[in-house]
């Protein structure tokens, strides 16, 4: 146990920042070459990951947080060997093949059966491999039936049990998951848990990106979080996710209340400042979001605001939205404050993560994802005297009102 | 989503991941461990390709000569042009042949990224493998084609050399090396300028003229004729028809040059490739 699986030192990742365009066309480059040559300032350099060092042994299983942009993806990438890292090394015991995505390489006009020696093949599978594994893959997957029909013609949920069955029978010795990426069903998402789950407990090392606090502190023995590229905590799962939650408290604490690391969107609208007051748990809350626009003077057309609210194992609690209020096409000025009235708060006494979305026109213009942390003091939800089940205090989920009574 | 990173040879290999470094850095082992990746691709483009037809692999028959008989009728037949005393179908298919092998497998190995880059931006798997095996694919309608060759040269009553039997290879290797060499050079321009796609088939059409598919070599001007060698196509066509069709002597120095060009292509392809993989996934 003394020698690491995974030897992560110094590893940085630098991207350079040069057009705003993802396609450069050629005549671009030309008619820019002169320019660039005088200047070199329009390069920026942005650093996705910068001196990360982390060692893990076999039987690890090490869960990375961290909001958007900072950096989780672009750390399994350069695992995956996808993207080369710019600076330091990354050492794995072992030879390597990866996956990133089930159902990478699918061809639809091939059949069931096609495609799974094309997605082995592609996952790193030998032939041999394929072969001896084959009745187990299509047995787990339940597609016998359509194993000769092009998979075009499998519904949805077909396509990614059989393309998940196909990864699941790699006989991997380090497993990355990023649950961020993750599409499909609960159910799919289940069975990649319960996957991951049987490869920790058969000593494997295990990485693995989540936003679930509640699946981070379930299945991690260790956890890191990242910040804009950087490692600022490494420890134990509730001790690093306990300074996450600080992290986004103590920035929104301060006076604009929000904390916009890994902000997304294209920036057109801003939502500026929200007031939660004083929300206590059974009352009224009256929720204000003020949002401007910089470069807008006309109406915004056909919006959609809204905010989330989770608990702090990150499971949802419910979400308010435009949407579902108003009917179609919300036209709003292109700065103001929208008010969201709740008659009786159904949260209990506690702690919980706000995310913030504004969507214009089919666009997200401005999406704040753990952006504050509300406070919930208790009050009276239920009639009765106990508002919380015995034995649940501090995990009461949402309130629901309801009666009982004898028949 | 599921990633796993699996080990395949024992545990006590190490994977070093690190910036690379390194002008010609390829891992031949872990090339020849891939090996099978590079003929599921062929395999798959093959199978995807005339899956929807009606005729199917017929395709791979049809085309070429259609091309030839179009060729004959309005080149030989109306524009007269000199087919070297020999009947002017056989002599333009013998051009044809390798001329559609080669124009075919650097059209695709140009746009092999482009067309994969959802894999790319997944899988890890060595990415010379995608031009490589974009290339090979096409000496399977290459076979089908001489299939026609060899029909047309009984047909024609065509004595056959025993020379094919090494110069034939010869000849593929040089194409096959050339067009991947472009190919591997295009295909990570493209990567980062879309415009490839859009100036490959004007690009092939010119060199289609510029090589000497449709009329003989000796039509050029001796004093210009070295030009030609920069072009290994060329050699590969005058070979290949005094091989086929007893047109002169097969020139061993041209064979030798066009095989030193075609490598220095492939080199030159290779060194690129290797210079601009490292960027394929973020720029893709």
């Amino acid at each position: 146990m003394t020698e690491p699986i995974i030897k992560i030192e110094n590893l940085g990742k630098k991207y350079i920042l040069r057009h705003k365009e993802k396609y450069i066309t050629l005549r671009d480059s030309l008619n820019n070459l002169i320019p660039n040559l005088l200047s070199k300032n329009n390069r920026e350099e942005f650093w996705a990951l910068k001196d990360i060092n982390v060692s893990l042994y076999d039987g690890d299983v090490l869960g990375i947080i961290g909001k958007n942009g900072s950096g989780k993806s672009t750390l399994l990438k350069i695992m995956s060997r996808i993207t080369y890292p710019s600076q330091g090394q990354l050492t794995i015991k072992g030879n390597v093949a990866s996956l990133l995505e089930v159902g990478t390489g699918f061809n639809p006009e091939l059949t069931g059966r096609e495609n799974i020696y094309l997605n082995g093949a592609i996952l790193g599978m030998k032939s041999i491999e394929i072969r001896k594994n084959f009745d187990e893959i299509v047995n787990f997957s339940g597609v016998e039936k359509f194993l000769d029909t092009p998979v075009k013609h499998y519904s949805s949920g077909m396509y990614v049990r059989l393309a998940f069955s196909i990864a699941a029978h790699l006989s991997s010795d380090v497993l990355l998951v990023d649950e961020v990426l993750a599409v499909g069903d609960a159910e799919f998402q289940k069975r990649c848990l319960r996957k991951m789950g049987q490869v920790a407990k058969s000593g494997r090392t295990v990485l693995f990106v989540s936003h679930n606090m509640q699946s981070i502190s379930d299945l991690c023995n260790r956890v890191i979080l990242l910040s804009e590229g950087k490692l600022i905590g490494d420890g134990k799962p509730q001790d690093i996710i306990s300074q996450y939650i600080d992290k986004i408290r103590n920035v929104a604490d301060k006076e604009n209340n929000i904390n916009t690391e890994g902000r997304k969107g294209t920036g057109l609208v801003k939502i500026d400042k929200v007031e939660f007051g004083n929300l206590i748990s059974g009352e009224e809350a009256r929720i204000k979001m003020h949002y401007s626009s910089a470069k807008r003077n006309d109406k915004l057309i056909n919006c959609r605001v809204a905010f989330a609210v989770k608990d702090l194992k990150y499971n949802l609690c419910f979400i308010c939205s435009t949407e579902m209020y108003f009917e179609d096409n919300l036209q709003l000025n292109p700065t103001g404050i929208l008010e969201c009235t709740i008659n009786k708060l159904p949260l209990g006494e506690g702690e919980y993560v706000v995310d913030l979305f504004f969507e214009e026109n089919n666009v997200v213009v401005d999406w704040l994802e753990d952006s504050m942390i509300i406070n919930v003091s208790a009050g009276k939800f239920h009639p009765g005297v106990r508002q919380v089940p015995k034995g649940h205090e501090g995990k009461a989920g949402t309130l629901v009102e309801h009666k009982w009574s004898t028949l | 989503m599921i990633k796993s990173i699996r080990m395949i040879k024992n545990k006590n290999d190490y994977l070093v991941i690190k910036p690379p470094s390194g002008l010609l850095n390829i891992d031949w082992n872990e090339l020849w461990k891939y090996r099978e990746l590079l003929y599921i691709f062929a395999w798959r483009d093959i199978k995807v390709r005339y899956k929807q037809t009606v005729i199917g692999i017929a395709w791979a028959l049809f085309q070429p000569f259609v091309t030839m008989v179009i060729f004959s009728f309005f080149f030989g037949k109306l524009a007269k042009v000199p087919s070297e005393g020999v009947p002017y179908p056989i002599f333009v298919y013998s051009g044809l042949l390798f001329w559609n092998y080669f124009s075919s497998s650097l059209t695709n190995a140009s746009n092999s990224l482009i067309n994969e880059q959802n894999i790319i931006k997944k899988v890890y798997f060595p990415r010379l493998i995608l031009p490589i095996s974009a290339t090979v694919t096409h000496l399977i309608d290459f076979g089908f084609s001489l299939l026609i060759m060899i029909g047309m040269m009984i047909y024609f009553k065509m004595q056959l050399s025993l020379h094919i039997l090494y110069i034939l290879p010869l000849l593929l290797i040089i194409t096959t090396i050339s067009s991947s060499g472009i190919g591997l050079f295009l295909s990570s321009v493209n990567v980062k300028y879309r415009d490839v796609r859009y100036i490959l088939p004007f690009f092939i059409q010119i060199l289609l003229y510029l090589t000497p598919v449709i009329y003989p070599v000796s039509i050029i001007p001796e004093n210009i004729r070295w030009i030609m060698y920069l072009n290994p196509m060329s050699g590969v066509i005058t070979i290949a028809r005094s091989m086929f069709l007893n047109t002169g002597n097969i020139d061993y120095m041209s064979l030798l040059v066009s095989l030193f060009i075609s490598f220095l292509y492939f080199l030159f392809g290779i060194y690129y490739f290797k210079k601009m993989e490292q960027y394929f996934a973020d720029i893709i």
